[in-house]
């Protein structure tokens, strides 16, 4: 297909690493076919291709954890055969997995040495030249870290940081991270991109694999765009848009952004919810919810908003405060409560906890209605359900071979609609979707947001609770944003943009120091609408 | 910039001291319960605390002690062993047929016995670490296995050690002068204590915990995770051959029809002790101290003459209420 590539202007040295040419097959799956990159010293080189492109496989080839079939790597112009994950570390390439991996039980320090304890003797560990060199290393790198911190009990940004303090104590050379920021907010995106600056030297690099379109901009000179196992193109940051980038991976122009519809003014609230309170969090947690709406949830990591999900469908208890539906208050203790009063909640961890990875579509969306929907006298009716299910993954456009397709072969886009499908055939006239695009790729992230409108203006009432702050902008009616626990501001989507958003995000309700300023960011106490967050 | 990031590592600093003592809370739980335990059998049986009584509680924590240690280390790294009892009663009929029908020196099939547990495990770790099979299928499996062989080699009867008066004393002989303190008690002590410095002090026991904390994740980072795994069960079977040699030389014979039921109450021991069957946690001192409530359990309740029945109702109430405790504490820690 489209493997001419365009020969970029080299410099005199060799590149600091090569890919030239690599495949790799799996029964019944070509993985990748032609692939090529080339990583020069010094540069940040960003790549992107939507799911299913190649770039795990590519990861795992250049972490030895896969061998090619074809094709060859060059690390500063030499053939390089990488045999295993510690071979790949000792020829200075270490790699940062989208899947953490860490080991929670173990201390920071036990962590970044593991497989390289310092010894104090033939068979014994020396705990104390561990942490030593642990806090020699913590130190250098300036991280908020402590040698003896449990990892299980950090935050995913800490955690995000001790993976980093490990692939640099090996002297890494290149650093490849898969999609670092999937689990940061943008504050903590910024801390890892000054990390990330701080790590570049003449004699190293780093490849960057995201998601998120408007990091690239910021931190990548170059951007290498991959499709279907082959190599597509290789662009210079600087002279690039964000669209022409997307047009290459889809292999095609997205055109056009969906935007809310506008909706009436006299519309009914659906859902009320007054002094919300919970034991952990949330304070006093008010706000109003409008039939055909989409209200967007914006705030840190943390400051509350997947708590007011579980809150509002009794996944975690309340402690004071009162929920409306329709006017009338209501009682929610369990999540059958919730669906009782056709409130929907949609986790933002598909995988753990909305779907049933080893069942079929129709399994998975007729669950939460088999009660209701699907049975006569305790067995269940097949027909009728493989029936709906065949309907809403038709008006969905869920893409599965059929409706016995097991849901953990679906992409995740498609995972998220069978997941929309399973709350649309309850009748759920509320639904809450926490971070409904996480890990989805940009085509079909469209796909979602045309989904979403598609409720709203089926009078569906809808809470989007997002980290990505382009995506609330630009889907929402309303923003509500939060910060530690509370709710700190509420913007119409006309009076909406980046900077109020994040403004508000880091505002300290109470007299704590705020999240961002613990990062060391944000200047404590700063209250200018217009102050700029992180270095977009 | 600075300030704050130092005023984040203070925090974390004290967190992470937090965890430790949280750790230790745990041991010092399950310690507390002994405790209390013993108190109580001391307080309401007059024959139950004198030092007959109490020799006699930690001669018999030592056949379910040394099952245990070994199976810590399996727990620890997310895997369970099914086959400890019906692999220590094989092994004891190993010994036996080493000893008494082949009349091999003592020393040497002693020797055979433990190595002959080691070859179990070893078994166990390459259906594991190898072949991938689910731990608990494996040596599910390997339990049946070893059952049988028992039978087989001893042609179903028991082997008595009568010409070999000496192997009786591995367990019951006294090597402290002027005592009657038993040796498998001190043998028990020596081998807690090997266990404890392999599982802290090694690299071993860091690989122990990383494979159960999370296991890919280890290999990723270039640790033979299928070596150490074959290692550890390994390990645990040397214990289980340990343990025959033990439980034969104190009943002067190697029973083949005994055994299941003793690997329960060994990962009874573990459990009791706060080792997390999910992997990840756990100790050495918090499986002695299980292995120990259970045999001062056993023991106040025979002293206080209630039945065999009764005393295994309430050792099952005993294993929920540590899990439960344990899961309470962990929910406390998580809010």
């Amino acid at each position: 297909m489209n493997s001419e590539h365009r020969s970029t202007p080299n410099d005199d040295r060799a590149l600091l690493l090569q890919v030239r040419g690599v495949a790799k097959s799996f029964p019944g799956v070509r993985a990748l076919e032609d692939m090529h990159l080339e990583l020069r010293h010094g540069e940040v080189l960003a790549l992107v291709g939507e799911n299913g492109a190649g770039k795990s496989t590519l990861m795992k080839l250049l972490s030895g954890i896969y061998r090619p079939d074809a094709g060859q790597f060059f690390r500063d112009g030499a053939p390089l055969e990488i045999t295993d994950p510690r071979h790949a570390q000792d020829q200075g390439i270490s790699i940062i997995h989208q899947e953490f991996n860490l080991m929670p039980d173990l201390t920071v320090a036990q962590n970044i040495f593991i497989g390289r304890e310092p010894r104090g003797g033939r068979f014994l560990l020396s705990e104390r030249a561990l942490n030593a060199r642990a806090e020699e290393l913590i130190g250098r790198l300036h991280l908020p870290l402590r040698p003896r911190q449990v990892v299980g009990g950090l935050t995913v940004a800490k955690q995000q940081m001790v993976e980093i303090a490990k692939a640099l104590s090996y002297d890494a050379k290149v650093l490849i991270m898969d999609e670092p920021t999937a689990a940061l907010n943008d504050a903590e995106v910024s801390v890892l991109h000054e990390l990330i600056r701080r790590f570049l030297r003449p004699d190293t690099g780093v490849i960057y694999i995201s998601h998120r379109m408007d990091e690239l901009k910021a931190i990548s000179d170059r951007i290498t765009v991959i499709r279907d196992g082959h190599y597509v193109d290789t662009l210079d940051t600087a002279s690039t848009s964000i669209s022409e980038v997307i047009a290459l991976m889809v292999g095609r122009e997205i055109t056009g952004e969906t935007r809310p519809v506008g909706v009436r003014t006299d519309r009914e609230t659906v859902l009320t919810v007054s002094g919300l309170r919970t034991k952990t969090l949330l304070k006093d947690v008010s706000f109003e919810l409008e039939e055909g709406e989409i209200l967007g949830f914006a705030g840190l990591m943390g400051a509350g908003r997947t708590e007011v999900a579980r809150a509002l469908v009794g996944a975690d208890p309340i402690e004071s405060g009162t929920i409306s539906v329709h006017g009338r208050p209501v009682t929610i203790k369990t999540p059958a409560d919730a669906a009782k009063h056709r409130i929907g909640y949609l986790s933002e961890d598909r995988k753990q906890l909305g779907l049933l990875l080893e069942q079929d579509v129709t399994a998975n969306i007729g669950l939460s209605a088999l009660r209701e929907r699907f049975q006569s006298f305790g067995f269940v009716k097949t027909r009728a359900m493989r029936a709906t299910a065949a309907e809403l993954v038709d008006s969905l456009r869920i893409k599965t071979p059929s409706i016995s397709q097991t849901a953990k072969n679906l992409s995740g886009g498609n995972q998220q609609k069978v997941v929309i499908a399973k709350w649309l055939v309850k009748d759920c006239d509320i639904l809450i979707f926490d971070e409904p695009t996480r890990g989805i790729d940009v085509g079909a992230k469209e796909e979602i947001y045309k989904l979403l409108n598609e409720l709203a203006q089926r009078g569906k009432s809808i809470i989007m609770i997002s980290s990505e702050l382009p995506e609330v902008l630009r889907m929402s009616h309303r923003i509500v944003v939060m910060s530690e626990g509370r709710i700190v501001g509420q913007l119409a989507a006309d009076e909406a943009n980046q900077e109020r958003v994040m403004h508000y995000a880091t505002l300290r309700p109470d007299e704590n120091p705020a999240d961002a300023a613990e990062l060391g960011l944000v200047e404590p106490g700063g209250t200018d609408p217009a102050m700029t967050v992180g270095e977009k | 910039m600075t300030a704050s990031t130092a005023d984040l590592a203070q925090r974390g600093a004290t967190s992470g001291v937090r965890g430790t003592l949280r750790d230790r809370l745990q041991q010092f739980l399950a310690f507390a319960s002994l405790i209390v335990i013993f108190a109580f059998f001391a307080v309401v049986s007059p024959d139950f605390l004198n030092y007959g009584n109490v020799t006699a509680i930690l001669f018999s924590t030592v056949v379910i002690g040394t099952l245990a240690l070994g199976t810590t280390f399996v727990i620890i790294t997310g895997g369970i062993d099914l086959s400890l009892g019906t692999g220590m009663a094989l092994c004891a009929v190993i010994s036996g047929v080493l000893i008494v029908n082949s009349g091999l020196p003592m020393p040497l099939g002693v020797l055979g016995a433990v190595l002959f547990g080691g070859i179990i495990g070893l078994v166990n770790g390459i259906n594991v670490a190898v072949l991938k099979l689910p731990p608990f299928i494996a040596t599910l499996a390997m339990m049946l296995v070893a059952q049988g062989l028992a039978l087989v080699i001893s042609g179903s009867a028991p082997i008595y050690f009568n010409d070999s008066p000496n192997y009786s004393k591995i367990s019951t002989g006294s090597i402290i002068p002027g005592t009657n303190f038993p040796n498998a008690v001190l043998i028990f002590a020596v081998l807690a204590v090997a266990a404890g410095v392999l599982l802290n002090k090694t690299v071993l026991g860091r690989y122990t915990y990383s494979v159960g904390s999370n296991e890919e994740a280890t290999a990723l980072s270039g640790i033979n995770v299928r070596g150490w795994k074959l290692v550890i069960y390994t390990l645990a079977g040397l214990f289980t051959g340990l343990a025959g040699v033990l439980i034969s030389a104190r009943l002067g014979s190697a029973q083949p029809a005994t055994g299941v039921g003793y690997e329960l109450q060994a990962i009874a021991a573990v459990v009791i002790g706060g080792t997390s069957l999910s992997g990840g946690k756990g100790s050495i001192v918090g499986t002695v101290i299980g292995a120990l409530i259970i045999s001062v359990l056993n023991n106040g309740l025979q002293i206080m003459s209630i039945p065999q029945e009764w005393q295994n109702v309430i050792l099952g109430c005993v294993i929920l209420v540590a899990v439960y405790a344990d899961m309470a504490r962990k929910r406390a820690s998580v809010s």
